[in-house]
């Protein structure tokens, strides 16, 4: 439940890949401040109960939305049909992505290619999108989920990495492109969070890189939730452009 | 209202002219006003008043008066004289 009241009350919220981890972290917070959050997954039906199970106990309200973020027409019809159904959209979280862990001689060219269809090529056109829908009301805020490795490096995550200092080089430019239209674009970096992507980090890595967190754990998904909350909200109506670390002080 | 009478008013009101003054001559290269901010108004605009969602390339291609009505007719948008 969010801890700060009704900040989101009947702003229109589309969450990409919400079905899991901290797309779904963020999708109940902006649920439980008010917000109608549109989830989005790829995968047809798979939300639905768990958005039926959340109708009447939040005070905003759950949508499932499916559609492949990397497939353009599918996104296009998805947000299409937000505007008809709500006639506009207030707030874009592009979370939905793949992890990707590999050594530099170890990284075919089409698994980078992938990757970067997912991280980023999907983040700018759906950005893309939903300037378009807010530029209308001159008013709008997007959060590009996006990881301290893209700031800072790591080995074994290069290509992770490239991907998400792409999607930090996007919301910087569009954040200076989009402010006279009044919308806003920052981005979240969370740290190490438990989520199932941990299930891709080898153990005795992930020890490693939790010795590295000087608050010496990892973050909960309603952590990084509640930072995009609040870029979400009318509080944060004069940020655009800036990164948020949400990573409890690692060192990469 | 026809969809033709439709997006000439739409063209008249985001570019501030007579509705008279859209024909095949109403080109973005030949009309200084339609810089790219303008030219995303008119976009949504039009995604507005006729519940489309135009494609990147349509955007990056629609170039004239002229043209957006065909780009418009590949969304189901007919325009009688188009």
């Amino acid at each position: 439940m969010a801890e700060g009241g009704q900040d989101l009350k009947g702003k229109v919220c589309l969450v990409t890949g919400a079905n899991r981890g901290i797309g779904r972290a963020i999708a109940e917070t902006f649920a439980g401040a008010g917000a109608i959050v549109y989830a989005n997954a790829r995968r047809e039906g798979c939300m639905d109960e768990w958005c039926a199970g959340h109708s009447g106990r939040l005070t905003g309200e759950m949508v499932p939305c499916y559609f492949d973020v990397t497939d353009a027409g599918a996104a296009s019809e998805g947000l299409g049909r937000i505007r008809k159904e709500r006639g506009g959209l207030d707030v874009l979280v592009n979370n939905a992505a793949v992890p990707a862990n590999d050594r530099l001689g170890m990284i075919p060219l089409e698994k980078a290619r992938a990757v970067f269809e997912v991280n980023v090529f999907a983040v700018l056109h759906l950005l893309q999108l939903a300037g378009r829908l807010m530029m209308r009301k001159k008013a709008g805020s997007i959060i590009n989920i996006s990881s301290g490795v893209g700031l800072e490096g790591n080995p074994g995550q290069a290509l992770y990495a490239a991907s998400k200092g792409a999607v930090i080089a996007l919301t910087k430019s569009a954040a200076k492109e989009w402010a006279p239209h009044g919308i806003r674009v920052n981005s979240v970096a969370p740290g190490l969070t438990r989520t199932e992507m941990i299930d891709e980090v080898k153990p005795e890595h992930l020890q490693e890189r939790i010795s590295r967190i000087r608050m010496g754990r990892l973050a909960e998904p309603s952590e990084i939730a509640e930072a995009c909350r609040f870029l979400a909200s009318d509080g944060a109506r004069y940020i655009t452009g800036q990164i948020l670390c949400v990573d409890g002080s690692a060192v990469l | 209202m026809t969809n033709l009478q439709r997006y000439t008013k739409v063209f008249s009101e985001i570019f501030n002219l007579p509705e008279a003054s859209f024909d095949e001559s109403f080109t973005f290269a030949t009309t200084e006003e339609w810089d790219s901010i303008v030219h995303m108004s008119l976009v949504t605009a039009l995604e507005e008043e006729f519940d489309i969602m135009l494609d990147t390339e349509d955007i990056l291609n629609y170039g004239s008066f002229e043209n957006g009505k065909r780009i418009l007719a590949k969304h189901g948008v007919a325009m009688e004289d188009a």
